[in-house]
């Protein structure tokens, strides 16, 4: 030991030479790497494409794909499926910072205007869209505005998906709920929409209607901004508490909710988003309160179920919770033309198959499809056609939009009193100072 | 360790070859240091300074450059946020939660699965089985058991005696961390439990023997031999248990997101949100830091304990 020949080259030596030799030989590797992580345009014939979207959606966009593919062979599309929410949006902006951002995007509409002044998106311009046929007058006007910022068009909406009822027809016959053409009757009113939970509890021995409580502030928030908007309520007016929300409106909601589960137990206070699915495709349940999209999940089950608008249970003018599917061009570069006429191409395709995507349930907002006699058989889909415009989007602000910490914050509240674990009062106040925090936080953007 | 040395006297070597011998060394040392030190400056220690940095700083991950000087802003915020202090408070509890029963389960089904004569392979391979899963999985399977009115829990449950209601797992905010906790337990047993059988197999047999014969019964040997023999083992256990529930992460994010009504939300989630999702990174890094520091507290007590403990040996 401890002993080293004075000449040659000892086994140290070079293995402690191979083994900066064989890191410089990684660097120099990474060199040569580089242009597959620093933003080289990607390959010409090339379409990247991310969205979020899961479950009949995903299926439904894998078919729209698939045609787009078939129709333009000299296109190679990639198309990338990514986690709903939050996780999306992240990645999403990080891949934008990386300058590695997809061609086109999904986004929800909700979205669009933080993603905008974050500087992470490009605008639609005006003469691309013409020359690809897809002018504003063309798009529901509600949905085109709600991506048009400063004058310029950010996002092309695909589809409005609002909150809607779905009803098991069967259980509701039975309860005596349908009139003679085989419709739910109107329960545009708080008391004669309890009453008919009641009356459909009553058949099923179990529940009346059936709506996600845990574990899904989204779901929760819907619900509550249709009842709140149906009452002509305002959010975010300003940054203090009792700007957030307005109390008495807010409160007034909360308790018809509570009475729903806690009280008049018709829909049940602890149930998941899959559980409550089940309990309807189950019949375990006559009434499912969701987004539209769950149509596919109960096609599939082939149960009798309609569905229809979310009732107006407040007010006088009809509300209710919405966001949209929208079209995106994520990047901090402008975008060189032969790229923009491909993705346009892509975009203006996805919107003709609007048939397909509103099999899904969601409303298209491409007139073209939405005015067409195919999209209006479409049955019980079409039904609620015309909520679109009177969609209410969630208010712009950095920390909002669809699955954003603003929905996490008040759906977690409301999901409380869904629960009975919570008064309306206190939860109304929790929201407000937890809300006001994020809208007293200097924008990060 | 021995105090007999074949080690020639330093003093013999001249002072005038000493210091080129060590550059050498050094340099080959150096040499195979460097795959690994260069990775490592590049990407844990370059990123955790340009994080502390950024701390003092109100960075935003959507805008180029450190932005407006804060000071101590983001600490000062941190501290004075009742979010940040129940995410703390989260990862401490469910802390809490996993490690005496990881630490001391492991140690009960290590001896017991010890004390088999046939078939041991199998056991061992049953309480390992689950630590091989990757986070993804064991969250899906463990969410489905867990659904509420649907899910094989409730069922188990609902046909006990006693007509007892099984509790909202995931759903209610008292048990949601409970559920996780015994989730984590199931999942990561078995890291601790081959620690533990590691240790058994260093104790001496005759030790055994010997106290046999002086008629001390098994359940003596037990806490007379085994369990002061594994000391070292059980210090090792405990605190890497520590450390490993400090960075909760993973399940939490995959099982409940955080909720119900954020009662679950770990300080790792906490940091994700601010610095990702509202894009506020030099918060985050503020917020990472306070943990970096209490999970660094954490580790020196540890090598305080081992310290003591090589002493005391």
């Amino acid at each position: 030991m401890q002993t080293f020949p004075k000449h040659g080259v000892s086994r140290r030596d070079l293995l402690g030479s191979a083994g900066l030799l064989a890191l410089s030989g990684a660097l120099v590797g990474c060199g040569v790497a580089r242009s597959g992580f620093t933003g080289q345009p990607p390959a010409a014939n090339v379409l990247t494409y991310w969205n979020l979207l899961g479950g009949g959606d995903g299926v439904r966009m894998k078919e729209m794909e698939a045609v787009y593919q078939k129709a333009n062979p000299d296109v190679d599309l990639e198309a990338v499926t990514l986690t709903w929410g939050n996780p999306y949006y992240t990645k999403l902006s990080l891949a934008t910072l990386g300058a590695q951002p997809p061609d086109v995007a999904i986004s929800h509409l909700t979205r669009v205007s933080t993603l905008a002044t974050a500087g992470l998106l490009q605008p639609f311009p005006p003469e691309a869209l013409a020359r690809h046929g897809m002018t504003p007058d063309k798009f529901v006007e509600r949905a085109i505005q709600g991506g048009t910022i400063d004058g310029q068009i950010y996002a092309i909406p695909l589809d409005t998906h609002p909150f809607v009822m779905f009803y098991n027809t069967d259980i509701c016959e039975k309860a005596g709920l349908l009139d003679s053409d085989g419709n739910l009757k109107d329960v545009d009113d708080p008391e004669a929409f309890i009453d008919a939970m009641a009356a459909a509890k009553g058949i099923t021995k179990a529940w009346g209607g059936a709506m996600s409580t845990i574990a899904d502030p989204a779901t929760d928030w819907r619900c509550f901004f249709t009842l709140y908007s149906q009452l002509g309520g305002t959010l975010l007016t300003g940054s203090a508490p009792e700007q957030i929300v307005e109390t008495d409106k807010a409160v007034e909601v909360l308790k018809y909710m509570r009475r729903l589960t806690v009280e008049e137990k018709v829909m049940p206070t602890d149930i998941d988003y899959g559980g409550a699915v089940a309990l309807f495709a189950n019949g375990r349940a006559a009434f499912y309160f969701e987004g539209e999209w769950e149509v596919s999940t109960f096609l599939t089950a082939k149960m009798p179920f309609s569905m229809q608008r979310y009732p107006l249970l407040f007010g006088e003018e009809y509300a209710v919770q919405a966001d949209s599917h929208t079209f995106v061009l994520p990047g901090q570069a402008e975008i060189p033309d032969d790229r923009l006429d491909r993705t346009l191409g892509f975009i203006r395709s996805m919107l003709d198959q609007g048939l397909t995507w509103g099999g899904g349930g969601h409303i298209p907002t491409w007139l073209p499809v939405q005015e067409s006699a195919e999209y209006k058989a479409i049955k019980p889909q079409s039904n609620y056609a015309d909520v679109a415009e009177s969609a209410v989007y969630d208010p712009p602000a950095w920390y909002s939009g669809s699955g954003s910490n603003f929905e996490n914050i008040a759906g977690a509240v409301i999901g409380e009193v869904l629960t009975g674990r919570s008064q309306p009062e206190a939860a109304v106040t929790r929201m407000q100072i937890g809300i006001s925090k994020l809208a007293r936080t200097p924008s990060p953007l | 360790m021995g105090t007999a040395t074949t080690l020639p006297p330093r003093t013999a070597e001249t002072p005038a070859t000493q210091p080129h011998r060590r550059d050498r060394r050094t340099l080959s040392g150096l040499g195979f240091l460097a795959p690994f030190l260069v990775l490592y400056i590049l990407f844990l220690f370059g990123p955790s300074l340009y994080g502390f940095v950024m701390s003092f700083f109100n960075a935003s991950l959507v805008k180029g450059g450190l932005s407006s000087f804060a000071g101590f802003g983001n600490y000062a915020e941190a501290f004075s946020t009742p979010e940040f202090w129940s995410a703390l408070w989260h990862t401490v509890w469910f802390t809490i939660l996993t490690t005496p029963p990881l630490v001391v389960l492991a140690l009960v089904f290590a001896l017991l699965a010890d004390r088999l004569v046939r078939g041991r392979w199998f056991f061992r391979l049953v309480f390992f089985a689950p630590y091989v899963l990757p986070s993804a999985v064991v969250a899906l399977i463990w969410v489905w058991l867990y659904t509420p009115d649907l899910g094989l829990l409730n069922d188990w449950v609902a046909k006990l005696p006693g007509n007892l209601a099984a509790p909202t797992w995931l759903g209610d905010p008292s048990w949601a961390m409970i559920s996780v906790a015994l989730t984590t337990v199931w999942w990561t047993i078995g890291f601790n439990f081959v620690l533990y059988l590691a240790g058994l197999q260093d104790i001496p047999r005759d030790l055994y023997e010997a106290s046999a014969i002086d008629g001390a019964s098994p359940w003596k040997q037990i806490t007379r031999i085994t369990i002061p023999l594994l000391g070292r083992t059980t210090t090792l256990v405990a605190v890497l248990q520590v450390i490993a529930s400090l960075k909760i992460f993973d399940q939490i994010y995959l099982m409940t997101g955080g909720g119900p009504d954020f009662a679950t939300r770990p300080a790792i989630q906490y940091i994700y949100d601010v610095g990702f999702t509202d894009y506020r990174v030099g918060y985050a890094s503020a917020v990472s830091m306070v943990l970096f520091a209490l999970i660094l507290v954490v580790s020196l007590v540890w090598f305080w304990l081992v310290r003591r403990q090589e002493r005391v040996s």
